[in-house]
């Protein structure tokens, strides 16, 4: 009789696997891709595809040749980190800088800590990070959003909200003032406003999360309690002084609070794996960005305010246990 | 807290229960239980009945062996078992079908019963019942309340979550009637007034059945329970029923608790009512390809191969074959093994359904974390384990991991998380052990 396998228990195994997960993130961001594409038209289109291919492609060439083992591009992470790169940045920034910030976000990022599961920081965020330090002018000059353009070259570029309630407040100027100059709500929501490719539109990218929450793909408490930190935080010193501070719903729709939220802060390896840990990591996130955007020198505060709470993954693992079974003996 | 779905695949759900012929020859491994092995009171040449004592089990867990079949002892001697080891055995030729007097073989539902709960006990201790749920622990002495505890529900579990196993579902439609007066009797030997049968949402037809015939025993009811792995572990089973938590490294007694499976109870109606042994129990036999997935009333001691026989025999293109459910069965690598006691079910699978997908990197998805029902974290357990860090495994509890599989179920990246947490629990219990003298 031929051999039978022996393995041990289960004898089952469920379905999902790395890469249908990492597909479903794929999908899920694809209102949010349409928006950006619909908003700044071809060079958005383009840029996105830059990021993509390159983080493919860098990440072939480490596995492949400096690594030399397996080749796993296809299982989608490097996809989502050039898709999340490239809403990280400007739809006008040049290419050949999409294509260094790639390598940096996969090399530095993600393989020198040995690829996938294993870096402690957000790749995407590294990538986005290093752009900025390294090319502030670029990575700051944004186009004005011009449905379906082909070009963005010639069109007048824009300070983002955030940017431009910076400014006014540090020039003295009162937010009710400043507010008259920017776009009103229904617009942000829909994100026509100015801001990095994919970050802009709300409305598509809480479509996406309400679908990853639903299809299991991520929970609910990281987005949750980042958000809902960052409105309460938001809300305090609005209701203080509403001349210098912004309401939160402002501060909700704008500079990517919604796609570090729900894309960025959940990025499996470098968030918390339990309940409790999940939570104060979104806490801690929201805290500091609301932080930074009032008192820091930068008018965004999402990108560091999730690096800076990826450091502190493996503490909060530590302390965060999920809830034992037979724990306390509370019976009844 | 936690849970897993997999594919339900209940192909014999609908089968009813079909007796099979004794063998050629039954080999019946002395250790079926949890605990001291028997010990044989018979040697080879011996004539032995159907349903005579041919091994006795003294030690306090411990349980007697009965012969399944008439015929003569060919020897004792040490036989591959399920658990793939070669353990003691007695080995029996058949020859037709003698029952021992005394063992009554009339299907008439008995109801009436004089015993005191003494009486009771000893009846179940005699006739060698053990867990058919399948962690074959002595049932007299979970009947055997220790001093200083108090019990208050006895719960029966018909949960049967594991996939494809169809033998409870069976058993509570085809011997309805003989479980609830099993349970009567268990009530009366633990002295409860209150007796819970639990079962998954995904069998509505034995619900409504066990609710009907419940309506007449006092104290007796049945729960629907959502349908999700592993709600039939006794722990979950509990916290379900009556929100208890069972503490870690303790009892379901230390809440008041004793668990039986409905096969049991079966089996304490047939020894009480019936005087009859436990020398047969439902096995399933099933998978895709299986002809006629079936469940079988099959003598202890039937090679595996026979019941793979009676349900079509072994499909061309068989992978794997496992002893009891696909979470936590075990695979044989030898069909000649014998159906014991625990036995609650045999599955084929085909090739391409036996191996596992490759393993990849740990993406910290916090998937086994979340499913996992004992609120330990798999991944890092089994982190720990392989770098042998027995301590921190230790203070991380893997020692209440119940190895129910449902953390490497459900990883995407297919790490063998519980075959890493199995070795470290394995090192950690001889760390205990050694710590304490
Ligand atoms: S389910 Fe697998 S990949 Fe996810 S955290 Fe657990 S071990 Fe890692
Ligand atoms: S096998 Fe152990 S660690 Fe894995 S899910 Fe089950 S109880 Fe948890």
């Amino acid at each position: 009789m031929k051999l039978l396998t022996v393995s041990g228990s289960p004898h089952y195994h469920a379905k999902e696997s790395v890469s249908s997960l990492m597909y479903g993130v794929i999908f899920s961001l694809i209102p949010a891709m349409l928006v950006s594409f619909y908003f700044f038209g071809l060079p958005a289109i383009l840029i996105t595809l830059t990021a993509v291919v390159s983080c493919m492609f860098f990440e072939f060439i480490i596995q492949k040749y400096l690594i030399k083992g397996p080749v796993t591009i296809f299982d989608g992470s490097a996809i989502i980190t050039g898709v999340l790169l490239a809403f990280n940045v400007p739809a006008n920034l040049p290419l050949g800088l999409m294509v260094i910030g790639s390598a940096v976000a996969i090399g530095m990022g993600k393989m020198t800590f040995g690829g996938l599961g294993k870096n402690p920081f957000n790749p995407a965020l590294v990538g986005r990070v290093f752009l900025m330090i390294s090319f502030p002018v670029q990575m700051t000059t944004y186009p004005k959003p011009t449905a379906f353009t082909t070009q963005l070259t010639d069109v007048v570029t824009g300070p983002t909200p955030l940017t431009a309630l910076k400014d006014g407040v540090t020039q003295g100027v009162p937010v009710s003032e400043i507010m008259t100059q920017l776009p009103e709500y229904g617009r942000l929501l829909i994100g026509n406003m100015g801001g990095s490719a994919g970050e802009i539109s709300a409305i598509a990218i809480i479509l996406g999360g309400i679908y990853m929450v639903i299809k299991k793909i991520i929970s609910w408490h990281i987005p949750v309690t980042f958000i809902g930190s960052a409105a309460i935080f938001a809300a305090l010193f609005w209701l203080i002084n509403p001349e210098v501070y912004p309401d939160p719903v402002f501060q909700l729709l704008t500079g990517g609070l919604m796609l570090g939220a729900i894309y960025m802060a959940t990025d499996y390896t470098t968030s918390p794996m339990a309940p409790w840990g999940m939570i104060i990591f979104g806490v801690g996130c929201g805290l500091l960005t609301m932080i930074i955007r009032f008192f820091g020198a930068y008018p965004e505060g999402v990108a560091f305010s999730i690096l800076i709470m990826n450091a502190f993954v493996p503490l909060i693992n530590r302390g965060f246990k999920p809830k034992r079974f037979g724990e306390e003996v509370k019976n009844g | 807290m936690g849970g897993v779905h997999p594919p339900e695949n209940k192909l014999a759900e609908k089968q009813t229960i079909e007796r099979l012929d004794p063998p050629k020859s039954v080999a019946i491994p002395l250790a079926q239980h949890l605990g001291v092995p028997a010990e044989p009171v018979v040697a080879r040449g011996d004539q032995v009945k159907t349903g005579q004592r041919i091994a006795k089990g003294e030690a306090f867990i411990s349980a007697h062996i009965h012969s399944s079949v008439s015929g003569k002892v060919k020897k004792v001697d040490a036989v591959v078992d399920a658990s793939g080891y070669r353990k003691k055995a007695i080995i029996i030729d058949v020859e037709g079908d003698e029952w021992e007097e005394g063992i009554e073989l009339d299907e008439g539902l008995q109801k009436q019963c004089d015993l005191d709960a003494k009486e009771i006990m000893t009846k179940v201790q005699e006739a060698g019942i053990v867990g058919m749920g399948g962690a074959t622990f002595p049932s007299h002495v979970k009947l055997n309340v220790p001093k200083g505890k108090k019990a208050e529900y006895l719960i029966i579990n018909g949960v049967e979550c594991e996939p494809c196993l169809t033998a409870d579902h069976r058993l509570m439609m085809e011997k309805g009637e003989e479980i609830m007066v099993g349970i009567e009797l268990q009530m009366k030997a633990l002295g409860v007034k209150q007796a819970i049968i639990g079962i998954e949402q995904n069998k509505p037809d034995a619900i409504q059945h066990l609710t009907r015939l419940a309506a007449d025993y006092d104290g007796i009811s049945v729960q629907a329970l959502e349908v999700k792995y592993p709600q039939g572990a006794e722990k979950q089973l509990i916290k379900a029923l009556i929100n208890r938590e069972v503490p870690s490294g303790k009892l379901p007694i230390e809440v008041g608790c004793v668990v039986h499976n409905v096969g049991t109870a079966f089996a304490v109606y047939e020894a009480v009512q019936k005087n009859k042994p436990l020398i047969e129990r439902v096995v399933t036999v099933s998978g895709t390809s299986v002809k006629k997935p079936s469940n079988f009333m099959a003598r202890i001691g039937t090679p595996v191969s026979a019941l793979i026989e009676a349900a079509g025999g072994l499909p061309e293109d068989t992978g794997k074959v496992i002893n009891g459910g696909p979470m936590m069965g075990k695979a044989l690598n030898d069909l000649e093994v014998p159906v014991t006691k625990g036995t609650s079910g045999i599955l084929i699978f085909t090739e391409n359904e036996s191996p596992r997908p490759p393993e990849q990197n740990c993406i910290r998805c916090a998937r086994c974390l979340t499913i996992c029902p004992m609120g330990l974290e798999p991944y890092l357990l089994a982190q720990l384990a392989e770098k042998q860090r027995l301590e921190e495994c230790e203070d991380e509890r893997i020692m209440d991991c119940m190895e129910c599989g449902s953390c490497l179920y459900i990883c995407p990246s297919a790490k063998p998380l519980l075959d890493h947490i199995r070795v470290g629990k394995t090192r950690v219990g001889k760390m205990i052990r050694e710590r304490s003298g």
